[in-house]
This record gives structure tokens, C-alpha cells and sequence, in this order.
């Protein structure tokens, strides 16, 4: 994966855009996703399942990986087993 | 990365809603986005290096604009207003393109280029026809966007904008689908112009719906501002002062709904941004600073700034509204010397960016320095606090015997005086000095004509006696270009000849 790749979860409707990041195995609801769609569903982990949002950016702790969600699904993201969490935004005032 | 990501997200999380409003017609999310799929498919086909505009704004403005996206094709929006020896070169430097818009011009200024050319109507309906869904092609070099700079001294320089670049300035800016449904936003900026395009992915990642005029003039903005319900714009100094003279001589509008206006492209008088914050009493203002090369804006001063600004005793706060707020958390800003070294706040410098939204990249060459740092070319200062004064180009700085002076400061001066309507400082040559002050004032109707004994006298008193004009010269207008910037070449010229 390199910035611009679109992954797809192995589990849900989830589908990031790697903003930042290169070489990392990304996993939703507990499953690595992959570029290609899943032939087949797997079954989604509990422990991975609080969901993802729409536009939402996700990062890992050291913000060395960031990923944009464009689909929204049932999974949540890790990388190794460690939750992402949602980048903190201060919307701006609009400029244009 | 590929910006046309920002319209198929919108289009999916809302199809049937309302992205685009434009010559009475209304487009949905969806309706926008199987037409960037339709110009994309035979955009890809036309063997074009190049996707250009040359037309007024119009739905062909964001279909195009995605089209080209989709197509891995750059979008260059051309200034319909150059003359054309200057729009005739530019046409050699983007052949062969697939043009939209003034095809009898394109055919006519540059009949040896190849070019695949459509009408708005013909390119807008083989869009549609073709619709349907279109695979993202691979970009090649990356390239969303190539905007011709001005050039006011030389051939304009292609300023490129990387998807990246322009993707980075929409996520760290606007948050996805956040507008509320009856939100929409009035776009009246010129096409060819960095905030044309910047409202336009803005509005449609945030599912803003966009108003969009075709030409400015201020009753039509009046009315479409009145007719569809305006709860935001963006707009020049010089717009913003015309529509507040219309409403002023008493012109029929109902701006009820408007809860937000920006501005930015040139510096705002403080009399017009004064008068606006009366007459709209609950808008919020925001001042926005950007350059093409950085992908639109870089700092800003929000409605609170505004507001804190405005009410105000300590003038220093108060100056506030004169600034150009704060640098966006998402890009770093410095004030360098003529060495390069960081200045300290209150330092007059060269503004210098860095970021990911920040492109700093020319056809012909490379800006940023090896740090990734681009130089603005823009004069400017921090207070304490961070916020961002500009003091015109760095090339506009008059060198007098060493000493730097802004012509800022002095126009400044001269505007509070009740005679003068309007007026630029420029160098001028001097045996003496190198370079001292020239002044070119413009008067108010009816006005008594200031003695040039009494201006001197007036920034002799009011800054110092190096700020006092050596020539001084009264003209009816002066030179602006249409996106208000003041043509301080023109008067330079003026005074050289």
C-alpha cells in the first residue's frame, strides 16, 4: 500500500484511501483488508466492531499512518491489533 | 490520490441532493457526478494533454474540473478576460488540449494546436450522454490542476497543483458532509482563479449547495443571493464594496439567510469591511490569505477574530481587522529576512510557507527551497499573538537609502484623508536615494484638491520624513486588475515615463 491506495475490508462495507503510510498491513474488524474486494466475507470480530465513519481520518499513535474513510461499515480499524482512532479536526471557519 | 474522490463521496452518501445551482438549473450530487464520468470517458479518448476552460463559470466549470480528475488529465482554467497575444501563447503552451467554452477564440488564436474543441452546451451534453461510470485512470505526474499566474512581469508562470496538494487543503480544512441541508454557498469568483476552484471542492465535500454565478456584477448577485436563499459567499474587496454601495443607494434584497461572508484576493479597505459588519450585523466574517501555489488558503481571520477586533479599545487588537488572522494549523509560516533567517514577531519580511496543501511547483521550475519551505514573495508580519499583517509584494517594498519602506503605511495615511478616494505608493527613481516615494491619489466627488505641500506635510507628520513623497501624481483610477489587486507596475511605469 502507498498513499492513494484504496483498501477494502474482508468483513463490511468499509473502504479507506491510505493518506498517509507505506507497507503496513491495515486490518477491518479484525481482518487485513486488501485492494482487491474479498471473494468471500469473513466473519467480523467482536472485538473490532464499533464501526467506521464516513470522512472520517484515522491514525495510529505515532501518526505515522492515516487513512481516510470513503465507506462507511460495521468494522473498526487497527494495524497489529491496536484500534485507530479518529484524527481530532477543528473545523475551520469556511475560506471559499 | 485523486480529488474527484470529494464528488463520488457526496454522490454516494446523497445522490439526489442538491450540489450545484446555476442558470436556473439544479444538479444533484449524483447528476454532477455521472457527467464528470461522461467528460471523463471521452476526455480520455481525445488524445488531449491538457483539459482547458475558457469560459465563464458554469456546471461545465465542476464537470470539467472532475472530468479531467477522473481522466488523469491536468484542468487549466483560462482567463477569458487576457487579450489575445496573451491568451494565444498560453494556448501553444497547453496544445493539444480538449478546450470548453470560446471555441471560435481557441480556433482563432491558435489554429495550428489541435485542439479538441466544445461549446459549454456541446461539452455539458456529451457529458451527459455519455454518463455512466468511468475508472479513475492513473495519474501519470499527479497533477489536478495547472493555473497560469498573471505575469505581470513576464510570460505567466504554470503553476501546478498536485492532487495531493488539494486533497490535503479539503481534509484538513472541511469536514465531510458537514453543511446543514439548507446551507448554500454563493460562488461568484472567476474560474481561472485558485478560489474558484477552491469553493468548489469545499462546498462539495462539506454538501454545501453551490449558488453559482456566471459573472459578477452586483445585482445579480443581489438576486440570486435574495431568489435561492444565500447562507454564505465569498467574494473580492472590490465586489464586496459594490454590493454594499447598491444596498447603500437603496437596491431591493433580502439577505436574511446570509450567515457568512469571506473575503480575501486583495486587501480590504477597513471603511468597507467596517460598513459590511454594520449592515449585516449577524454574518460572520472571515478573511481568508492564500496564493495559488499553496492550493487556496493558508491563514485566516474567523468571525470571533472579526468580532473581538471590532469591539476593541486596545489598538493593537483592534489592528486585528486588518490582518489577515492566523496560519492554518495545518501548514507551518515564518517571516524570513532578505538572508533567510527567521525574523521575531513585529519584524517586517518575506512570508514563507510550508505544508502539504503547499505546491510551491512551476511547470518551468521548482520554488520550494530544500527544506520544502516556499517563498510567498508577499512582505508581511507577525504580532504577539500570531497574526499574519501583510505589506504587499516583497517586490513592492521601496528601497529608499537603505531603508525599507511599505507602501502600506503610507497609503494608509493617505486614505484618512477626507479628500482622497483612493491612492498607491510606489518607488520611484532617485539620483539621491536609489529609490524614493511616488504617490498616485485619486479624489473623492466633489472634493477640494489637496496642495502637494499639505500631503507632504500630512505623512511628513503622521509617519516620517523618509516616507514623504518626492512625486506625486492625481489620477482618475487606478489600475486594478478584475480580481481587485492593485496594478503597482502600471504606476511605476506611469511615473518612469
Amino acid at each position: 500500500m502507498k498513499p492513494g491506495t484504496k483498501l477494502k475490508s474482508a468483513v463490511c462495507d468499509t473502504e479507506v484511501m491510505v493518506i498517509k503510510g507505506i507497507n503496513i498491513v491495515v486490518e477491518c474488524g479484525g481482518k487485513p483488508m486488501s485492494d482487491a474486494p474479498p471473494a468471500e466475507r469473513s466473519e467480523l470480530d467482536s472485538a473490532f466492531a464499533e464501526g467506521t465513519k464516513m470522512g472520517k481520518r484515522y491514525v495510529n499513535a505515532d501518526g505515522s499512518v492515516e487513512l481516510l474513510c470513503i465507506k462507511a461499515g460495521k468494522g473498526s480499524l487497527s494495524i497489529g491489533g491496536t484500534a485507530l482512532q479518529i484524527k481530532d479536526s477543528k473545523p475551520l471557519p469556511s475560506s471559499d | 490520490m485523486n480529488i474527484s474522490l470529494l464528488l463520488q463521496m457526496s454522490a454516494e452518501a446523497e445522490p439526489d441532493r442538491i450540489a450545484l445551482v446555476c442558470s436556473g438549473r439544479r444538479w444533484s450530487y449524483d447528476a454532477l457526478w455521472r457527467a464528470a464520468q461522461g467528460a471523463a470517458s471521452f476526455i480520455s479518448q481525445s488524445g488531449c494533454q491538457f483539459v482547458a476552460l475558457l469560459d465563464e463559470s458554469s456546471e461545465g466549470t465542476p464537470i470539467a474540473l472532475f472530468g479531467a480528475a477522473l481522466a488523469g488529465i491536468p484542468y487549466v482554467p483560462l482567463n477569458y478576460r487576457l487579450a489575445d497575444e496573451d491568451l494565444s501563447a498560453l494556448l501553444k503552451r497547453i496544445a493539444p488540449a480538449c478546450t470548453i467554452g470560446d471555441v471560435t477564440r481557441v480556433q482563432r488564436l491558435d489554429p495550428e494546436g489541435n485542439h479538441t474543441r466544445f461549446t459549454r452546451a456541446e461539452f455539458v451534453a456529451a457529458a451527459e450522454a455519455a454518463g455512466g461510470s468511468f475508472a479513475e485512470q492513473e495519474q501519470l505526474d499527479g497533477i489536478a490542476a495547472q493555473i497560469f499566474t498573471s505575469g505581470t512581469t513576464s510570460a505567466p508562470k504554470a503553476a501546478l497543483l498536485k492532487h495531493a496538494n488539494l486533497l490535503s487543503y479539503i481534509l484538513g480544512t472541511v469536514e465531510f458532509a458537514s453543511a446543514r441541508p439548507e446551507e448554500a454557498s454563493l460562488v461568484c469568483v472567476p474560474p481561472y482563479h485558485i478560489a474558484g476552484i477552491a469553493a468548489l471542492l469545499s462546498s462539495i465535500y462539506s454538501m454545501r449547495k453551490i449558488l453559482l454565478l456566471p459573472a459578477f456584477d452586483p445585482d445579480s448577485w443581489l438576486l440570486l443571493a435574495s431568489e435561492e436563499r444565500a447562507t454564505n459567499a465569498f467574494l473580492v474587496p472590490t465586489m464586496l464594496s459594490r454590493i454594499i454601495a447598491r444596498l447603500d443607494e437603496g437596491a431591493d434584497a433580502d439577505l436574511s439567510t446570509l450567515q457568512a461572508i469571506a473575503y480575501g484576493g486583495g486587501p480590504m479597505p477597513a471603511v468597507v469591511i467596517e460598513r459590511a459588519m454594520q449592515l449585516f450585523p449577524a454574518c460572520g466574517f472571515t478573511n481568508a490569505y492564500g496564493l495559488t501555489e499553496t492550493s487556496s488558503t493558508i491563514a485566516l481571520l474567523g468571525p470571533d477574530d472579526h468580532r473581538a477586533a471590532y469591539a476593541s479599545d486596545d489598538p493593537a487588537v483592534r489592528a486585528r481587522l486588518g490582518s489577515v488572522g492566523r496560519p492554518l494549523p495545518t501548514i507551518e509560516l515564518e517571516i524570513r529576512d532578505e538572508d533567510g533567517r527567521r525574523l521575531p514577531a513585529g519584524q517586517r519580511g518575506e512570508i514563507y510557507v510550508r505544508g502539504e496543501q503547499v505546491s510551491g511547483e512551476y511547470r518551468e521550475r521548482k520554488a520550494l527551497d530544500s527544506d520544502g519551505w516556499f517563498p510567498t514573495r508577499d512582505a508581511g508580519w507577525l504580532d504577539e499573538d500570531g497574526f499574519l499583517f501583510l505589506a504587499g509584494r516583497a517586490d513592492d517594498v521601496i528601497v529608499r537609502g537603505g531603508e525599507n519602506i511599505s507602501p502600506g503605511e503610507i497609503e494608509d495615511v493617505l486614505l484618512a484623508h477626507p479628500s482622497i478616494a483612493d491612492a498607491a505608493a510606489v518607488a520611484v527613481p532617485s539620483t539621491e536615494w536609489g529609490e524614493a516615494v511616488g504617490i498616485a491619489i485619486t479624489l473623492k466627488p466633489g472634493c477640494t484638491v489637496p496642495s502637494e505641500n499639505e500631503l507632504r506635510l500630512l505623512i511628513k507628520d503622521r509617519l516620517r520624513s523618509s516616507r514623504v513623497p518626492e512625486r506625486i501624481t492625481i489620477l482618475d483610477t487606478l489600475p486594478y486588475n478584475e480580481m481587485g489587486k492593485l496594478l503597482r507596475r502600471e504606476i511605476r511605469r506611469l511615473f518612469a515615463s
